[in-house]
């Protein structure tokens, strides 16, 4: 169902689609298999596959640090080194076959000193036909074991302070590839510590390993050559061109890409540790692009965003202002009572009263204020709710600035969204004009404070009703007659529709606060209570319905919608 | 003592009555909170334990000697006891049916109680015509089996009252056990009065003071009449009403405070209103095989008195030790030991002594 | 794994009287009773808890608590691998955050904020004693814990410092700031 133009979500390494490709046969592992000739590089051109990518089609990990599928290969980290061998030529340039007459491997070896095996770099060396990659092999382990040891030197080994423990490429490998014990007894190089680069990164020297991933990200993806390698030896280290200056939107990404705890976001420093957060497949809200988001929380608290690898969105990557835009879910005055003409009220009784009012609304006396930061599902039954009524529908438009990489310039998570179902950016002037001549006397306003977009508190206080669901209060909450306290994205479940067309769900991350419930909840309550249609009560069953209804979601399936998105026609 | 002379002696015998009731009464509740002491230390030197011994009234712990002997001894323990049961919260629960909850623990007591009324527990004192006996019913032993089976309701009211199934079940389990404990009970006792040929106990006692104690006679009537008097006070090992490992207690479950006590006081009531009838039925009474004769002085009334308490005693250790020495009957084999067991050996006791007593002549 | 029926022999007719089992009942508790009953001349066989209290010996695991190096500085550093391993969920440790406190010792950046043990919780088995990178936080001898409410028996960071004591060990983070002013990279300047 979904479009063709939509790049694959699988890894990089992934062999190719249809197409046919030409293939080379190697050998991982004793394993032969046929990979393709070329794979995507960083950029998604066509390059000669490597080892690293073949072995990862024959289901072998090769541990790496400095490669990584979406920057450019440096190639001096010497992690991924591997023994491998090739068919052996003869003098008359035709292969030597062995006595059951299959091809005669030679092995990499010093060319000086035969007897000792010679490594490549599988993340930049090329595979040739009949190659034979040995990625188990003693040698392999033994090159492995080396590098780790010359990598941990001068490390400070400072695991239980580091933000990074838990979830660091050294720790891994370490446990995986290393030896148990250090053989070093030497003084350690010191490095300046808790260095200040940016305005949202620390930088500890001594942690880092030179692999220049954040370097290559910041200059080849953001376009900001900021950072670099100062001094010589071993005293290499990672600087920004001038103190604090490592500063653009997408700096927190070198947190993600630093294998180890060099860099690290001063939001998350000495936070929380990462094996207690419960990690919850989100979407960013901060703008239209709707980047695919890993929640991290704990115990009902959001801890941290980190992006969710996604080709079709975001790829690895997602901006800072997005990445620290999640304070607000968790802030204290979040609406969490339901409240009738100012008095804490329940539910049920709040639901029963709105639901009257509505049901015995005159046609064309309500307008419906939605949002385009509500969900999919929400505008739904909105919409529902309006046709019912013969409402007049309108939702707030919200455009910013867009930049290069990923920040677009609507600010609306789903602007899509609510098109789809009906609900067009309007600027909320009839709306006005209607209370103000008093053909409006019932206002429903999801998630807007509308006193902001031209509806002032004077007009407000014309209404007869006043029905407001919102997160956090405002001057429209302070009005309201029937106030509905709302849930965040991250405390319920449902789709966005991205500014591409791309369909995403996200799943409840935290429980919400107080009274509060998602707005699909009581809202079809709402809508059973008006318009006498009981849909589904769950969120799965609600979609189902939804694509059934909305032409431009025909045919899918909550359950079918996997955790990178389906894109719909716009 | 001249004054009283002078009185009505309708008025004469009210007030020995009433003085006689009041005393066993306090008698037979002092014996009751030392009888738990007496439990308690038994059972934890039984179990090398040290049992209460930290107890005591403020400045007992400076009487040199004797206080601390007395507080490691335990002898506070039971005023502690008391004064706890009396303070604690009396709760009771939402669901109960509040009319028999009440009424459960009153008659549990109350017929414990009153099973000591015939009892002879002295020949007389002071004065001949003073019997030692609050009331010297010539069906002495129609009564106390009468009361005793009265014993039942307050347990099976406290069950049902309690409306949960723990007291429940413990209620059921019971009315069931003893009833038919009291029929090999009543049985084996039947042969003692075709001996005796009198229901008064009085009759009884003195009937061994001058033939020998009949539990030499009747050992078989004896061994029934024990057993089905351990099941009788639902002690171990029949304490199957109220098991703690399985019943949570059985019966008294949800009682809390002075109504889970006076449960609590009936039980060891009944253990000495037992303790007291085998004594008087099989062990002579008062009397010991060279003091037979009723006392002619005060003296002589106050050691009779002073025996049969020493015997009851030993049958209260007896029960205490008893409850260490059994793992707990299970149910089936309850039932199977009073019905297919006692209650035909009774039967043939009887037939036995029948035929001795009709060939002998007597 | 066979399963072996074992045979439930029939009672002899000996013991259906329940004799030899009354007798048996009889000698254990006597003879428990002789050897315990103070007026047949016995001496206590326990031990009068309050009044005498019992030597607790080496490597005994009471409560755990928080300790400080030598140089009287907080040792933990919130790596909260403790916290995790606990397995009651005894302990709960709040970290600095960016803009905590640092750690009152040199070098080391980070203690926690606060540090809290439910005692009514820990179960003593000494987990986040051999979890701890950092030799802080011990086992010790405190077997006896009491309070009034459930409040008091959450024992905080300053409490269990308190009772937890000095312990001696080799200093790390000092020793690597140490090395580092030979060199004179100046890593850190906490304290």
């Amino acid at each position: 169902m979904s479009a063709p133009a939509i790049p694959s979500t699988e890894p990089a390494s992934a062999p190719a689609a249809p197409p046919p490709v030409e293939t080379l046969t190697v050998k991982v592992n004793g394993k032969t298999l046929q990979v393709p000739k070329t794979m995507p590089d960083w950029q998604g051109k066509p390059q000669a596959t490597t080892m690293l990518q073949a072995a990862r089609c024959a289901g072998v990990d090769i541990p790496h640090y400095c490669y990584h599928d979406k920057l450019p290969v440096a190639g001096n980290c010497r992690m991924c080194l591997v023994e491998f061998g090739t068919p052996m030529m003869g003098p008359d340039r035709k292969p030597v076959l062995n006595e059951d007459g299959s091809p005669k491997i030679a092995k990499s070896v010093l060319p000086y000193e035969p007897g000792t095996p010679r490594g490549a770099i599988a993340c930049a060396t090329p595979i040739s036909p009949g190659m034979e990659i040995y990625a188990d092999s003693p040698a392999t382990k033994q090159m492995r074991e080396a590098v780790l040891e010359s990598l941990l030197i001068n490390h400070p080994l400072d695991c239980p302070i580091c933000d990074q423990a838990g979830e660091c490429k050294l720790q891994e490998y370490s446990v995986q590839h290393g030896q148990a014990g250090s053989r070093f007894v030497e003084a350690k190089v010191h490095k300046p510590k808790a260095v200040d680069l940016g305005p949202r990164i620390v930088l500890d020297d001594e942690r880092c390993i030179l692999c220049t991933r954040c370097i290559r990200f910041t200059k080849d993806i953001v376009g900001d050559d900021a950072l670099g390698i100062v001094n010589r030896g071993s005293y290499n280290t990672i600087a920004a061109w001038k103190e604090g200056a490592f500063d653009n939107n997408y700096t927190l990404n070198t947190v993600d890409l630093c294998p180890v705890g060099a860099l690290t976001s001063k939001d998350f420093r000495f936070k929380m540790r990462v094996w207690f957060l419960k990690e919850t497949k989100s979407v960013c809200t901060s703008c239209g692009t709707g980047c695919s988001i890993t929640i991290g929380s704990r115990e009902g608290a959001i801890q941290r965003y980190e992006p969710r690898e996604n080709d079709a969105v975001n790829g690895p990557w997602m901006c800072d202002s997005g990445r620290l835009n999640y304070q607000w879910v968790g802030r204290g005055d979040r609406l969490k009572d339901v409240r009738v003409g100012g008095l804490r009220s329940t539910w049920t009784a709040a639901l029963k009263e709105v639901s009257a009012k509505l049901a015995s609304a005159p046609q064309g006396s309500v307008a419906i204020i939605a949002s385009a930061r509500q969900t999919t599902e929400e505008l739904f039954l909105l919409k529902k709710l309006a046709d019912k009524l013969g409402a007049r529908t309108a939702s707030v438009a919200r455009i910013g600035e867009a930049d290069k990489l990923l920040v677009a310039a609507d600010k609306n998570p789903n602007t899509n969204g609510a098109r789809l179902n009906g609900f067009a950016a309007a600027d909320l002037s009839k709306v006005a004009a209607g209370i103000a001549a008093g053909s409006i006397k019932t206002l429903i306003v999801f998630g807007e404070d509308v006193t902001k977009h031209g509806i002032g508190s004077d007009l407000l206080a014309k209404l007869e009703t006043l029905v407001v669901s919102d997160i956090l209060p405002n001057a429209t909450t302070a009005a309201a007659t029937h106030l509905l306290p709302g849930a965040a994205h991250a405390e319920k479940r449902g789709t966005f529709v991205n500014v591409k067309g791309r369909l995403q769900k996200f799943i409840k991350a935290v429980e919400a606060p107080g009274d509060a419930r998602a707005e699909w909840e009581f809202l079809h309550d709402i809508v059973l209570g008006v318009t006498g249609q009981d849909g589904f009560v769950s969120i799965e069953g609600l979609f189902n319905q939804m694509a059934k209804e909305v032409p431009a979601f025909a045919g899918l399936e909550w359950s079918k919608v996997g955790d990178t998105g389906v894109n719909v026609p716009l | 003592m001249d004054a009283l002379k002078y009185l009505d002696p309708t008025v004469q015998f009210l007030l020995f009555s009433v003085l006689k009731i009041a005393v066993v009464f306090g008698v037979t509740m002092t014996f009751v909170a030392y009888a738990v002491l007496v439990e308690r230390k038994v059972s934890a030197w039984i179990q090398d334990r040290v049992g209460p011994n930290r107890t005591a009234p403020p400045m007992v712990e400076f009487i040199p000697v004797l206080g601390p002997f007395l507080t490691r001894l335990g002898v506070f323990q039971p005023m502690a006891d008391g004064l706890k049961f009396l303070l604690k919260e009396d709760f009771t629960p939402s669901y109960v049916r509040t009319v028999y909850f009440w009424l459960a623990p009153a008659i549990a007591v109350i017929p414990a109680f009153m099973t000591l009324a015939v009892i002879p527990f002295g020949s007389t004192l002071g004065n001949p015509d003073n019997k030692m006996v609050i009331a010297d019913l010539n069906v002495g032993i129609l009564y106390t089996f009468g009361i005793v089976s009265l014993g039942v309701y307050g347990i099976v009211l406290a069950g049902y009252a309690a409306n949960s199934k723990y007291p429940f079940l413990g209620g059921i389990r019971s009315s069931a056990q003893m009833i038919s404990y009291e029929i090999a009970m009543g049985m084996s006792v039947v042969s003692i009065f075709m001996l005796v040929g009198d229901l008064n106990l009085s009759k009884v006692v003195e009937y061994q003071a001058h033939g020998g104690w009949l539990v030499l006679k009747q050992p078989v009537a004896f061994v029934i009449f024990l057993v089905a008097a351990f099941a009788e006070t639902n002690r171990l090992p029949f304490d199957l009403p109220e098991s703690e490992s399985e019943l949570v207690g059985g019966y008294h479950t949800e009682y809390s405070s002075m109504k889970f006590a006076l449960f609590f006081l009936g039980e060891y009531a009944n253990m000495i209103a037992s303790s007291a009838m085998m004594v008087t039925l099989f062990f002579g009474g008062w009397s010991l095989p060279f003091l037979g004769e009723p006392a002619d002085g005060l003296l002589g009334g106050i050691l009779h008195i002073g025996i049969f308490v020493a015997k009851m005693a030993a049958f209260m250790v007896l029960f205490i030790w008893v409850r260490w020495m059994f793992p707990r009957f299970r149910y089936d084999q309850l039932m199977d030991l009073g019905w297919r067991r006692f209650i035909p050996l009774a039967l043939a006791n009887i037939l036995v002594t029948a035929l001795v007593v009709a060939f002998t002549n007597r | 794994m066979s399963t072996k029926v074992v045979e439930r022999k029939p009672l002899t007719a000996y013991e259906r009287t329940y004799l030899p089992s009354f007798l048996g009942g009889l000698s254990v508790t006597w003879k428990h009773f002789k050897k315990t009953a103070p007026f047949l001349g016995n001496k206590p066989i326990t031990m009068e808890y309050p009044e005498q209290k019992w030597v607790v010996p080496e490597g005994y695991r009471g409560a755990p608590y928080l300790v400080k190096d030598q140089d009287g500085a907080t040792k933990c550093v919130s790596c909260q691998l403790c916290e995790f391993v606990c397995p009651p969920k005894a302990i709960r440790i709040t970290p600095p955050g960016q803009d905590g406190k640092p750690a009152d010792r040199s070098n080391a950046e980070k203690m926690p904020k606060e540090f809290e043990i439910n005692m009514l919780r820990c179960i003593f088995c000494g987990l986040c004693q051999e979890v701890c990178p950092e030799e802080a936080i011990f086992l010790q001898k405190d077997y006896s814990l009491t309070g009034t409410s459930r409040e008091e028996m959450i024992y905080d960071k300053e409490k269990l410092l308190k009772l937890g004591g000095t312990h001696a060990g080799i200093q790390k983070w000092k020793h690597k700031l140490e090395e580092a002013s030979e060199q004179e990279v100046f890593p850190l300047t906490t304290t």
